[in-house]
């Protein structure tokens, strides 16, 4: 395992605000805070909240699903969520072209909205499992990876109980031909996940869902700065299509 | 419409004949069912602390730092910068022994609802478990079965509601086997201008109730906690309650939004004894009487009579007095978070609890009779219950195999061994403020809003207070002050939870008795006044009763919030400084005090004699020392030596990731157990670049305080050496697997 180092004192170069990120707040969502915290200060990006009943999205560039347990996960994780008015609203910026990353919860949520294929099963163990795991990007080709080095792992926390990514053969097969596995687990496999997967992307490339926090990774003091490609590259490509408009 | 009262089912109730005697007396006639049912809980143990009352006013409550002292939900105390923090610990041994899910998932509800219910937003918990041994041949399978349970239970809880769970700690002994203790310890924050307290104020003003709807789970938990369990303890699994987290996060948010419209003039959460604890303690705490009407209180069942309502411990409900004409703003909040918000009744002038059932008054008593009038006990106390002898088995000649075995049998031992396994199901990682968690010294969160970090610990030991309360307990505070020491902060101030046997036994009562006053006396010395907390008594099954097992959680302060230095080395090249010398304040009885050690427990299979001895003054030196050299930097690592001595201790510090080796000589005529595992107090392991060796020698000199220089880091092995000779050298990957992978194993085994 690599040994990081956390260095006192470290201060985080702040990045010049490029876009808007719109955080969704369903009942029982937990890392809503925690995106805020890392998109706004350690990235210095702008955000907004987006209340659950609420269908309006405003002027965001992209849409974060936090993790958490939406309306209690009753029934199934984000079984419920997939009918609030703002997953309506997410669906059609989705469809649209805009940019949704759902980690967590919010992946869970987007399997079960139809947005991204395959199921997130209870983990292999039968346990909740959090701890900080090794990711590699399976394709630096999207809006979310462009920024990660090729075959360099980051680390980045999992905390869940039910993140087992589990699709058919043939769904797997076309996820790797269509090059939409963003992230796999890298050594150790902390639910059983099929094919190590930990993160996938939707045909159009531009909604990604994914079970590691990388919110949690963005600040130095709480041991990793990993998950800041993740976000970096989003702003990338925000800005790219900006300078395409303005070109 | 309701029961005939008699001395009988006033016995019922847990009310002594005397107890029921001076009801009459006081009332003037035989109180109603559900009256009597109103006095059985609030005279209970559990609430009216009746046995400990008496003890607990020897304990220090006061001090700079703290805004709100015991008698509130929780203790209050400043962290600068206009922030404060609330914190305190609960107990739910008995719910978690009958149902060891719901029991442990509900103390974690419980004790975040005391920290909200104040106003402030809770950002961490810590836990205490005691389990019987989970490779016991006979009760193996239902120990493990328990703490499974546990485990599950705090981790949905916790992780479902947003709360991290950043430390604490879990021991294993015969004694817990049907008394499992769970003591869950919970810390908020909020600003100093916005604490809210559980009082009532201004007569005619609304009552409010929010929440879950009241159902007949739960009735009488607090009774239920304040009684021996039997043979018909299954009986009792309906008393147990059933606890919704995500509700709870409802319920908080509310809460918390609810609180900054200005129109909430005090707010207390319904846990214990449900809405007749928080009716009768805002009623009693404001000086004014609250009357309400039963009709008007969500219900979850259909037929449920007054006294089940009044009894009920439905879980995630409040209780709130708003101002009147602005009781709108507060339930539009509730509104917007999908959760019911009634007024079920006001606030009069007459000191009286008054509840009515359909208009008809089914209850009428004076709130003062019902907290402050409760019995007071000075039940007899003797000298503390002890089995233990005072002297132990000869010391044989032990060989460098022998040690080293005999580190490998601890590292191996439950108690010992890596608690990965439990902390890996808790999210303690959640709200990114986690800069040490489990498996540090001390748990440490920084507090983004006031540029501070706090750290906390928990602890206990109950084979030391089995064999010496008082000592015993100045030993568990010392530790958590030097766990605090081992991460550069500053203890501020305490919380305890009390768990022991039957106080009606005089040698139990005298272990209480010790063990308060051992508490008082390091809590002065060491400057950790007690800002409240809990005390669990009649922890016995069948007449087998639990070792003394006070719990300490103490805050600390660091004012920074950056990451503190781990407990691990860091890497190849340190000196390995042991600050405090090998066995400071264990000069005499050396043999007698082996006998509380670990070494004697796992490898000697037996336990005697007394506990280590401390001097509170070095203890003190040896802290601040620590905070010293860590706070300018010169050491890279700090770890307390305790549980296991010193030859455990260097092996915690070698497991870090990845692991780092080290190569140690001691030069000593002590028995080569004692040097390697005896467990005296005010020892740290420092690791330090060698160009620092001189500082940090100067530092602890300046206070008076001995440093060992005992070797480098390095390699991956770890060697020690004992008067020149070689004593054992063990690659680390076998040490490391047997202490990670052991605990997981004697867990899951089915």
């Amino acid at each position: 395992m690599v040994h990081y180092e956390v260095q006192r004192g470290e201060h985080q170069q702040p990045f010049p605000p490029a876009m808007k990120f719109g955080v969704v707040i369903f009942p029982g969502s937990n890392c809503d805070h925690d995106a805020l915290y890392a998109l706004s200060r350690n990235l210095g990006q702008t955000t907004s909240e987006i209340w659950h009943e609420s269908e309006d999205l405003g002027d965001v560039d992209a849409v974060f699903l936090p993790g958490g347990f939406s309306y209690g996960d009753y029934l199934r994780c984000g079984a419920i969520a997939r009918f609030s008015p703002v997953i309506r609203s997410v669906r059609r910026f989705a469809h649209a072209g805009g940019l949704v990353l759902g980690v967590c919860n919010g992946f869970q949520i987007l399997v079960e909205a139809g947005l991204l294929p395959g199921v997130l099963m209870r983990n292999q163990g039968l346990r909740f499992v959090c701890r900080t795991v090794e990711l590699v990007p399976g394709t630096t080709d999207s809006a979310f990876t462009s920024e990660s080095l090729p075959g360099k792992p980051l680390r980045i926390p999992v905390a869940h109980g039910e993140g087992r990514y589990f699709a058919d053969q043939a769904t797997l097969d076309r996820l790797e031909a269509e090059d939409r596995v963003a992230f796999r687990y890298h050594g150790h496999n902390p639910n059983g996940s099929q094919r190590a997967i930990a993160g996938v992307l939707s045909e159009g490339r531009n909604v990604l869902g994914m079970m590691p926090h990388p919110e949690r990774a963005c600040d130095a003091v709480v041991g990793s700065t990993d998950g800041i490609a993740v976000f970096r590259s989003m702003i990338a490509a925000t800005e790219a299509v900006s300078a395409g408009y303005a070109g | 419409m309701q029961a005939e009262v008699n001395a009988q089912v006033a016995a019922d109730h847990g009310l002594s004949p005397e107890e029921y005697g001076r009801v009459i007396k006081r009332l003037g006639r035989v109180p109603t069912l559900t009256e009597l049912g109103i006095i059985g809980v609030m005279w209970s143990e559990h609430c009216s602390y009746k046995s400990s009352r008496l003890h607990l006013k020897k304990l220090p409550t006061s001090g700079e730092r703290i805004l709100v002292g015991p008698g509130e939900n929780a203790g209050i105390v400043d962290i600068g910068g206009g922030w404060a923090a609330a914190f305190k610990i609960e107990s739910h041994n008995h719910p978690s022994y009958i149902e060891p899910f719901q029991g442990a998932a509900t103390g974690v509800g419980g004790i975040l609802r005391d920290i909200f219910t104040m106003g402030a937003r809770p950002i961490a918990c810590l836990d205490a478990l005691r389990f019987g041994p989970p490779d016991d041949p006979e009760h193996g399978p239902a120990n493990r079965r328990i703490a499974r349970g546990v485990v599950e239970g705090i981790a949905h809880y916790g992780n479902c509601i947003g709360v991290p769970t950043i430390g604490g700690e879990c021991a294993f002994d015969p004694c817990f086997t049907a008394n499992p203790l769970v003591n869950v310890f919970a810390l908020g924050i909020f600003r100093q201008d916005s604490i809210f307290l559980g009082s009532a104020k201004g007569v005619g003003n609304p009552v409010i109730y929010v929440g879950a709807k009241t159902g007949r789970d739960g009735i009488q938990g607090a009774s239920m906690a304040s009684a021996e369990f039997d043979e018909n303890s299954e009986a009792k699994r309906p008393n147990v309650q059933v606890g919704d987290p995500f509700l709870e996060k409802l319920l908080l948010e509310a809460c918390l939004e609810a609180m900054q419209t200005g129109a909430i003039l005090g707010i207390q959460d319904m846990g214990a004894a449900g809405l007749t604890c928080s009716t009768a303690e805002m009623g009693g705490r404001g000086g004014v009487g609250i009357e309400i009407e039963l009709n008007r209180v969500p219900q979850r069942e259909d037929g449920m009579t007054p006294y089940e309502i009044m009894l009920s411990e439905s879980q995630e409900r409040m209780l709130l007095v708003a101002e009147r004409g602005r009781e709108w703003e507060v339930l539009k909040v509730f509104e917007k978070w999908g959760l019911d918000a009634v007024e079920i009744g006001r606030v009069t002038s007459d000191g009286l609890l008054r509840v009515r059932h359909g208009g008809e008054v089914v209850a009428e008593l004076d709130n003062g009779f019902l907290s402050d009038d409760a019995p007071l006990y000075d039940r007899p106390h003797t000298t503390p219950f002890r089995t233990a002898p005072m002297e132990g088995p000869e010391l044989r000649e032990s060989s460098g195999e022998d040690l080293l075995a005999a580190l490998e049998t601890l590292l191996a031992s439950a108690d010992l061994s890596s608690k990965r396994w439990i902390w890996e199901q808790y999210d303690y990682q959640v709200r990114t403020n986690t800069t040490a968690g489990p498996g540090s010294d001390a748990a440490v969160i920084r507090i983004k809003e006031a540029g501070v970090s706090l750290a906390m610990s928990l602890d206990g030991n109950s084979r030391y207070c089995s064999l010496d309360p008082r000592l015993g307990t100045q030993l568990i505070v010392a530790e958590c002050c030097r766990n605090l020491a081992a991460v550069g902060a500053v203890p501020i101030a305490a919380t305890n939870n009390l768990n022991f046997g039957n106080p009606e036994k005089p040698e139990i009562m005298a272990q209480l008795v010790q063990a308060i006053e051992g508490m008082g006396d390091a809590c002065r010395h060491f400057g950790t006044p007690i800002t409240g907390g809990n005390v669990s008594l009649y922890n016995e099954t069948l007449g087998e009763g639990i070792a003394p097992s006070p719990v300490m959680g103490i805050v600390g302060i660091l004012e920074h919030t950056e990451a503190p230095v781990g407990s691990c080395f860091p890497g190849a090249g340190h000196r390995i400084v042991l600050l405090g010398g090998l066995l400071p304040g264990c000069g005499d009885r050396l043999a007698t005090r082996f006998g509380s050690t670990h070494y004697a427990k796992s490898v000697l299979g037996t336990t005697w004699g007394l506990p280590p001895a401390i001097d509170p003054e070095y203890e003190s030196a040896v802290q601040e020392a620590a905070r010293r050299i860590i706070g300018q930097g010169l050491a890279r690592s700090g770890h307390d030596v305790s549980n296991g001595g010193l030859a455990v201790a260097l092996a915690e510090c070698c497991f870090g990731s990845p692991s780092v080796g080290a190569e140690v000589s001691l030069n000593t005529d002590l028995p080569p157990q004692y040097a390697l595992f005896h467990e005296s107090p005010s020892r740290m392991l420092l690791s330090v670049a060698p160009e620092n060796i001189e500082r940090v020698q100067q530092t602890a000199a300046e206070l008076g305080v001995e440093t060992l220089d005992l070797g480098e880091t390095g390699g991956d092995t770890l060697s020690v050496r004992l008067n020149g000779a070689e004593c054992f050298q063990v690659p680390l990957s076998r040490l490391h697997a047997i202490w990670d992978t052991v605990f997981e194993s004697l867990l899951e085994t089915q």
